[in-house]
């Protein structure tokens, strides 16, 4: 039987209540008679196949591009970029996509005799991923060999010698990336396409470059007019993105892009009725609910943090194509929405939606409250095409813990700014202009970025600028089982119960809505008409 | 006049500048360090609130009047002919009047310093007016010496105590003052010796260590010397108290008080003397505004205390008399006896009481509930903004009191014990300073009750029958300028209208509910050390920067190559150390880091290096206050200097250098192998060394450290907090917090960044 698409349900009075991810944990709240709860499709089929589906796409590229094995000569260089660890979420089962891709990518290369070959993490200007992280992105053995040589490499983009301009856009956008990559013969890029948002020149143009570059599309008028972020061809990221990707292009330089889809197979067996539909939760289901939610209560947070970031998904491959970038990107897409597309028809008054434990930027670490904040306006609003599945004007309710917990590790400027910034302003306009300048050149984060693992001194901001577009749209936000104290820091109001958030959410949209609440996880799209 | 910058001195001052034009004014005024006597007479006398009306009415005028009418000499009335150079001699020799009115007020002051101030005091003025009219060959006896004793010279008598010399009424002990001065004048070396004792000394560091901590020696030995002139000074109080008790009187003011009189009247009969004894003196009534009050006085602090419900219980009986006198009615009577003819010199000396016990008598039953009254209806606030409900006064025995407050001081001792041995930091810290002020403040009510328990418990009845026909001699007008009569007191109106108000006034206590925002004062404080101004501050790492400390480093360290099961066991051994190293630790940091070091001994110094970053990294930065970074890099922004001065190790602290200008920490030496000896190859930079090179530091950067910052948690940095001009505790240890607030230091409280679990072991991982 093939997968069933994505379904929406509409709540009657036989519905068992709907799950809400919050946090390290779940609760199950009660929409009102007549919201509509949207799931995704289920998981499609994975390739049965991995190792032979990628030698067949390095064997046979799509677009304008030669097979892998004619690219390679002996003499030549070669530089082997990688996505870091945003991405998948969680971290995928061992072995790791990324590392059957590089291995065949350097088996060939071997054959080809190709001996100047460097690993780079496209970091652009995320944390430095630890050890462990990199092993398990490259395999122990690509580690055990590249790494103790130095030739498996972290992006810095804030080695000064370590970076190339490349030239300007026709809107005069600096183009500046990854020095080693820009004097290679060859860069292959080794993609993750968890999300639409992922992959196509977004890979170098962002992943290998540097804040010079980067400020020219991560910045709030880019991401107000990106309607969404995750739909490509409506996106003024992507297309300054593209833009740079074609000037990279014509200062020749060679990009063999390889991208990768998964299936929506996100949690393994004993969390697998997350990504049930309520209704169909068996015995077994319900009693792993209880269970887990009630030892999760009696645990500290931080507990709870390094059980849920222990887990591996079972991800399955649904393809790879490797060749020209706009050609494989093109094919993603298509693979991803067929994933992750549900048609929904028309907007809600209120849109709710459930934030869990992770987001791109803290893979082994706590979601601070500006990452709840761009998890759920910059991410989970963002991920529609055509219009929003809330209307202008309407309400925003998720539901998270957010507390006052940041990493000092991985998120130093994060503190800063929750402290500093915000308690100024919340307006990314404002932010942008007063603040931006003095966080990215502050010599004491980018000392933390480039020695130890943290993001770089902007990347709060940036946080702050996903969340534009959904903050200009929306009338007003409702943090779940927030914290009060952080909720009013964000600019936001927090509530303990549903009940009480529908009934804070009437002063802007009446007392009947309509009500939307986006089903996670698994990850969905909505197609908006 | 003597005593001017008192309290009595102050009101005459005022009344005779305002009110006899005529008159020229010389004080006599104890040359200062810096000030001479005349600018110490306008900054202590002058600018008090009694000559507002005065300034007021002489406009721009005023200093020109005042220079006109007012000059000082030099001198100290517990010295022979008072200290009086030649020039001073000529200006008493100018004076028709001498009043004396300096004395050691205080009922607890040391025994030496009551006999040479209250005992020869009047006897030394004597000796000074023949001396100086000598020199102006004048007779002696020109001039009026009118000298203000107290009614109190009583002592424990009972019934009416007549406006007499003691030496002139029946029943009334009188030892020999020469004898009492030469015992009083050995006291207080015998004192000092048996203060040097050796055991007593140990005594006396060890309270200075348990105060201070392992601040080091100048420190240490500076603290032990002020604890060792406390107690000869405590213990020449207790032997007053015990010599005057002996004799009569309930302590050694009284007692040094009558027997000046003795002395004096001994001494000098042939000059032309008055003496006014006044009774309890408190704010006045009219002159120079009615509630006026200079310096915190006996019964002030009594009342306030009450009022904020520390004592509960004061001894005294119902129907016993409180003997209070407005100080205006003081001056009054003190001017009127000046207008008076100069007595006949005699032994038998004229004699004022200023008192209303037998005139116009004040019950103390009728007191306690005036001022219980007021304050139920102006109640003082509590800090959480709420009133504070005065107690019900038992009228108690003092002994019962006495007993019930120490016995509630002795509970805090212990409770005091057991939890300055805590290792308590930042706001759980403020445990032991509440502590503290409670026993302050038990202290303080138990002091009140031994020292003036007596003077509520007094049974005397001062005849006023000479202040009386005084009285009856004034014009019509003198009487309103110079009201004495105590009958005219209306105690009720008194009490509640200008006594009480005033009282709180000056006492500076909470009188409305609202609360004052501490953020404000933060920020006041804050905005002060963190402006343009260029400044440049020192930070201490441990427990100010971050909460970690080098035992925790070494374990991280050792445990990195152990295999994983035994790396848990590993810190936990070393933590179990713990109460052990935190001992050598408090009594001299320098030893300890010295010890603890090492056991790097034979560690390979180039692997350390390299591992530092990821101990940074993986523990050091989690267990870092952001606050802390933030206001170090704040500091940068500002363009100040910032210095790290650290016991750790160099290698342990570089991931931290881009924050700081200049780190100064411990080095160790390698042998020929590269391995660490375990050896420093200085001193660790602690207690004064600290101080000592911040100020290197600071000449530098040609700075001043009055224009530098100090961020320090433990008393152990006590030498460099004293030495800046802007010390910061930071999550102090109870005693430096305590030391903090005494002194007005900023006080910050820095956390580590909540989220990850409190307890995190030092453990590396294997490479």
């Amino acid at each position: 039987m093939s997968p069933r698409p994505g379904f929406i349900l509409n709540v009657d009075k036989s519905y068992p209540g709907t799950l809400f991810w919050h946090g390290e944990g779940y609760r199950i709240e009660k929409l009102p008679e007549g919201s509509s709860v949207i799931y995704a499709p289920e998981s499609l089929p994975s390739l049965s196949d991995p190792l032979g589906a990628i030698e067949d796409a390095l064997d046979n590229p799509v677009g304008d591009s030669d097979p892998l094995d004619t690219l390679l000569t002996s003499g030549m260089r070669l530089t082997i970029a990688f996505d870091d660890v945003s991405l998948p979420l969680p971290q995928m089962v061992s072995p790791d996509i990324r590392s059957l891709i590089i291995e065949a990518v350097l088996e060939r290369a071997a054959r080809a005799g190709v001996e100047d070959v460097v690993l780079i993490a496209a970091l652009a200007l995320h944390r430095r991923m630890t050890e462990s992280e990199l092993r398990h992105a490259v395999g122990d053995r690509v580690y055990d060999s590249f790494y103790p040589r130095g030739l498996l490499l972290q992006h810095d983009a804030e080695d000064p010698k370590g970076l190339s301009f490349i030239g300007l856009t026709p809107q005069g956008e600096e183009v500046e990336i990854s020095k080693r990559a820009a004097e290679s013969d060859l860069i292959v890029y080794v993609n993750v396409n968890l999300v639409s948002m992922d992959g196509g020149h977004k890979s170098v143009a962002t992943g290998l470059s540097s804040y010079r570059s980067l400020r020219h599309h991560h910045n709030v008028k880019t991401m107000v007019h990106s309607k969404s972020f995750m739909d490509r061809h409506n996106s003024q990221l992507h297309s300054s993105n593209w833009r740079m990707g074609a000037v990279i292009k014509e200062a020749g330089i060679k990009i063999f892009q390889i991208e990768t889809t998964l299936n929506n197979d996100t949690f393994p067996k004993q969390f697998e009725f997350l990504q049930k539909r309520e209704w169909e939760w068996n015995l077994k289901d319900r009693a792993k609910f209880i269970t887990t939610s009630k030892a999760l209560e009696a645990t500290p947070p931080w507990m709870a943090r390094n059980i849920f970031h222990s887990i591996r998904s079972p991800y399955g491959l649904t393809g790879v194509n490797a060749g020209e970038v706009d050609a494989v990107h093109e094919k993603t897409l298509e693979r991803v929405y067929k994933q992750q597309l549900v048609h929904v028809s028309g907007q809600s008054d209120i849109l709710t939606m459930g934030l869990p434990f992770i987001g791109p930027y803290n893979v082994n670490s706590i979601m601070n409250p500006i990452l709840v904040y761009c998890l759920g306006l910059g991410y989970f609003f963002n991920m529609y095409k055509n219009k929003p599945l809330v209307r202008k004007g309407g309400v925003l309710i998720m539901s998270h813990p957010t507390r006052n917990e940041f990493d000092p590790v991985f998120h130093p400027s994060y503190i800063d700014f929750y402290e500093n910034v915000l308690s100024e302003t919340t307006d990314p306009i404002e932010i942008e202009a007063k603040y931006e300048k003095s966080y990215a050149e502050d010599p004491w984060y980018i000392h933390l970025y480039r020695t130890g693992n943290a993001y770089h001194g902007v990347h709060p901001f940036y946080m702050w600028y996903w969340g534009a577009h959904a903050l200009d749209h929306l009338g007003a936000v409702i943090i779940l089982g927030g914290d009060p104290k952080v909720a009013k820091r964000l600019g936001f109001m927090a509530a303990s119960t549903l009940n009480d958030a529908l009934a804070m959410a009437s002063a802007y949209v009446g007392t009947s809505p309509s009500i939307t609440h986006l089903h996670s996880p698994p990850l969905l799209m909505a197609q908006v008409e | 006049m003597t005593g001017a910058t008192g309290f009595l001195g102050t009101a005459l001052a005022e009344r005779i500048l305002n009110v006899i034009p005529d008159a020229k004014l010389i004080l006599l005024i104890r040359a200062g360090r810096r000030a001479s006597p005349i600018e110490r007479a306008k900054r202590e006398i002058i600018k008090n609130d009694a000559f507002n009306l005065m300034r007021e009415r002489f406009g721009d005028d005023f200093d020109r009047y005042i220079n006109s009418h007012l000059s000082a000499v030099p001198g100290d009335v517990s010295k022979p002919l008072l200290g009086l150079d030649d020039s001073g001699l000529d200006a008493l020799a100018s004076a028709d009047i001498v009043v004396h009115s300096a004395a050691t007020v205080s009922f607890d002051s040391p025994l030496t310093q009551a006999v040479s101030v209250n005992l020869l005091g009047p006897t030394n003025v004597g000796d000074a007016i023949k001396a100086a009219a000598q020199r102006a060959g004048k007779a002696p006896t020109d001039t009026h010496f009118i000298t203000v004793s107290t009614a109190y010279v009583a002592g424990y008598r009972r019934g009416l105590a007549p406006e007499k010399l003691l030496r002139n009424t029946p029943f009334s002990p009188m030892p020999d003052f020469k004898t009492e001065v030469n015992v009083a004048s050995q006291l207080r070396d015998e004192v000092e010796r048996d203060s040097r004792v050796p055991e007593r000394l140990e005594d006396f560091k060890k309270s200075a260590r348990k105060e201070l901590g392992a601040v080091g020696g100048p420190l240490l030995a500076q603290k032990l010397e002020k604890i060792r002139d406390e107690w000869v000074n405590d213990r020449l109080v207790e032997l007053g108290i015990a010599r005057a008790q002996s004799l009569g009187w309930p302590d050694a003011y009284t007692y040094t008080k009558a027997l000046g009189e003795e002395a004096l009247v001994s001494n000098h009969s042939d000059l032309a003397i008055s003496v006014v004894r006044p009774s309890i003196i408190e704010s006045s009534m009219i002159h120079p505004f009615p509630g006026w009050i200079k310096g915190f006085r006996m019964a002030e602090p009594i009342i306030i205390s009450y009022a904020r419900g520390l004592l509960k219980e004061f001894p005294g009986v119902p129907e016993g008399i409180i003997d209070v006198i407005p100080v205006d009615f003081v001056t009054g009577t003190i001017l009127a006896v000046a207008a008076e003819d100069k007595p006949k010199p005699s032994t038998n000396i004229p004699v004022y009481q200023v008192a209303s016990g037998s005139a116009n008598p004040l019950r103390y039953k009728v007191l306690v509930d005036l001022v219980r009254e007021w304050f139920l209806e102006h109640p003082l606030y509590d800090s959480q903004g709420q009133p504070i409900l005065v107690p019900e006064w038992n009228f108690p025995g003092r002994g019962r009191v006495q007993k019930q407050l120490a016995r509630l001081a002795t509970n805090l001792e212990f409770a005091d014990s057991i939890i300055s041995h805590l290792p308590l930091r930042g706001e759980r810290a403020e445990l032991v300073t509440d502590l503290e002020e409670k026993k302050e403040a038990i202290n303080r009510a138990l002091s009140y009750v031994k020292l003036y328990g007596s003077y509520a418990e007094t049974e005397a009845i001062f005849d006023v029958k000479n202040l009386l026909a005084l009285w009856n001699k004034q014009s019509a007008s003198d009487q309103l300028d110079f009201a004495f009569d105590p009958r005219l007191i209306n105690w009720d109106s008194f009490v509640t209208e200008i006594h009480l108000p005033s009282v709180v006034k000056h006492a500076r206590v909470k009188t409305t509910p609202d609360r004052k925002s501490t953020s404000a004062r933060v920020d006041r404080t804050t905005s002060s050390i963190l402006n343009d101004e260029f400044k440049v501050a020192a930070f201490d790492l441990e427990n100010t920067v971050i909460a970690s400390n080098v035992v925790d480093a070494y374990a991280w360290f050792a445990t990195k190559d152990l295999p994983l099961g035994k790396k848990a066991l590993f810190s936990l051994a070393l933590m179990a150390e713990g109460p052990s190293l935190i001992a050598s630790d408090r009594s001299d940091r320098g030893d300890f880091l010295r010890n603890f070091y090492r056991r790097y001994s034979k560690a390979e110094a180039a692997h350390l290096s390299e591992d530092a970053n990821e101990l940074f990294n993986s523990y050091l930065l989690k267990k870092a206050f952001p606050r802390a970074i933030e206001r170090i890099r704040h500091h940068r922004r500002l363009g100040h200097k910032t210095i790290l001065i650290t016991g750790a190790l160099d290698f342990v602290i570089a991931p931290l250098a881009p924050l700081f200008d200049d780190i100064v920490a411990c080095t160790m030496t390698t042998d020929s192998r590269g391995r660490l000896t375990g050896n420093l190859d200085q001193t660790p930079p602690t207690g004064e060394a600290r101080a000592i090179l911040l100020g290197d530091f600071a000449d530098k950067y040609e700075v001043s450290l009055s224009k530098c910052v100090a961020y320090a948690d433990s008393s152990s940095d006590l030498p460099m907090l004293e030495a800046v001009g802007f010390p910061v505790a930071v999550n102090p240890e109870p005693r430096l917090l305590a030391m903090a607030k005494r002194r007005g230091w900023t006080i910050e409280n820095w956390e580590r960044q909540p989220g990850h679990s409190k307890l995190l072991l030092p453990i590396g991982k294997a490479r």
